[in-house]
């Protein structure tokens, strides 16, 4: 059994966290081209402390990129979806990057740091990617700056996230990112998260790496702070609906099909993948990414079981999982048109039996919001 | 982790206790804590054929689905239907409450290829 859990090749890349990961005895597994904790206890154990009171992730892995220059406004936004004029100064948004054919490259956050400067924080898997797509398109008058190396992040999300950080400083508002210091450390801090709960990100120099994470660590102990690893990152974002690139959004499928329109600007001056996409909203979408959600006592759905509706197959999963908070099956797939509406009943298709399911409306779980 | 003595281990990290002609088969306490978070059990039918060595049954954890190989060939003659309604019982109780199914072993079964306790322990490092 379990052949996953295969010994780690020694090329996967390791983030400047990896001894405190090994201090708290993780489950280590290669994501992305890096070796990381999949989860420190359990996966449900770490997935229930988000949900009630806080976790705390490594994300270290992830990219960040700076571009700047005099023309950097007008050329980053031809360079993504959603509209860059939009930010103020220290507001981020959630974007995609796509390629000719209207394909997601990387979805990403930008943030506005001044009247010139940008900050994107991309998907591990993807820097070199992305950077190089930005590179091949660069225009005068436009920097663009790896920075992935200099940074270390972590994530900490869950209802008691803001009580975590209230001891740097007065806390950004949701998607806004400001700059704070932790004793002489200087940091970046965002109010963003993939996990449905509220929550902070933190970018602060890779060398502080140790001292930072034992910080929040104790300013998380009276709020119940956990490490969780990218098992609950993955239950969790999954409940909320957030796509994984690679998985759910792919250089073959648009935004527009993964149901991420919010978040393109057709309207604005030429973007990459522009033409693509008015022609694909012209002509009428065929397919789109749905959220489902399996019977009780069925097997957890998981990506590429196929999914049918009146004997015939209409789609496949991108993403499956049990759900820890909803306690059962649920997933994320696309599927033929018109099968697509809440309330439609198909069928998972687990190892040649069929399990009832329906499609839901997105997302699967959502927050209470008392503030 | 625990590793009882009266029990035959195969490499793939599943027990059988043979008692007489029974061998009522589980995974290990390594296996459940390597896997953590059994949500879901797949058990064979009763009256069903197991081979040594094939897959028989799947474990599913949050994060992935794994086969379990039967450590001995014969037909399944019970199944631990607890486990439809409580699959923890894997990660609470491997060796008790958590076993899968029951198989009556197979004439002149040859159980030789099996570990004991000692062997298993060595193989996962403890």
């Amino acid at each position: 059994m379990f052949p996953a859990m295969a010994a780690t090749p020694s090329e996967l890349q390791r983030t400047p966290l990896y001894g405190e990961h090994l201090k708290l005895r993780a489950k280590l597994i290669a994501f992305g081209g890096w070796e990381m904790p999949v989860f420190y206890t359990s996966i449900l154990e770490e997935h229930q402390a988000v949900r009630q009171q806080a976790g705390i992730f490594d994300i270290s892995h992830m990219g960040e990129v700076e571009i700047s220059g005099p023309n950097a406004p007008g050329w980053l936004n031809s360079m993504l979806t959603n509209n860059l004029a939009r930010l103020e100064i220290g507001e981020g948004q959630y974007t995609l990057m796509l390629n000719d054919q209207g394909g997601v490259i990387d979805d990403l956050i930008v943030y506005r740091r001044s009247e010139t400067g940008y900050f994107l924080v991309v998907n591990a898997a993807k820097i070199a990617e992305d950077v190089s797509w930005l590179q091949n398109h660069q225009a005068e008058g436009v920097s663009v700056s790896d920075q992935s190396h200099l940074f270390s992040a972590v994530a900490v999300q869950g209802p008691n996230a803001a009580k975590v950080f209230q001891p740097i400083g007065e806390l950004p508002s949701r998607n806004h990112i400001a700059k704070f210091a932790l004793g002489r450390v200087p940091m970046l801090v965002a109010r963003t998260g993939y996990t449905g709960e509220d929550g902070f990100e933190a970018f602060f120099p890779a060398e502080t790496s140790a001292e930072i994470w034992s910080t929040f660590l104790e300013f998380g102990q009276t709020e119940g702070l956990k490490p969780c690893g990218l098992g609950a990152r993955d239950t969790l974002r999954l409940e909320a609906c957030y796509p994984l690139n690679g998985s759910d959004l792919t250089p073959e499928t648009s935004p527009l099909e993964a149901g991420l329109g919010f978040f393109v600007d057709l309207k604005k001056d030429s973007f990459v993948g522009q033409e693509a996409l008015l022609h694909q909203a012209d002509a009428g979408l065929t397919r789109r990414l749905v959220a489902v959600k399996l019977a009780p006592k069925s097997p957890p759905p998981r990506p590429h079981y196929p999914i049918s509706a009146e004997s015939s197959v209409i789609g496949e999963l991108t993403s499956g999982t049990q759900s820890p908070t909803l306690g059962v099956g649920i997933g994320l797939g696309y599927v033929k048109l018109p099968f697509t509406k809440p309330g439609q009943p198909i069928e998972i298709d687990v190892r040649g039996r069929k399990f009832p399911a329906t499609v839901q409306k997105k997302p699967l779980y959502k927050r209470n919001v008392s503030a | 982790m625990l590793v009882p003595e009266d029990l035959k281990y195969a490499e793939t990290h599943e027990w059988v206790r043979i008692d007489k002609t029974i061998g009522t088969v589980g995974i290990t306490d390594h296996a459940q804590a390597e896997l953590t978070d059994i949500v879901y059990v797949e058990l064979p039918q009763v009256g069903a054929k197991v081979t040594a060595k094939k897959p028989a049954a799947v474990v599913e954890s949050v994060k992935a689905a794994s086969d379990i190989y039967s450590p001995v060939s014969g037909e399944v003659t019970e199944i631990n239907s607890d486990l439809e309604s409580n699959p923890g019982l894997v990660n609470t109780g491997p060796y008790t409450e958590g076993w899968l199914f029951k198989v009556r072993l197979e004439e002149g079964a040859d159980l030789s290829e099996l570990k004991d306790a000692a062997a298993y322990s060595a193989q996962i490092g403890q």
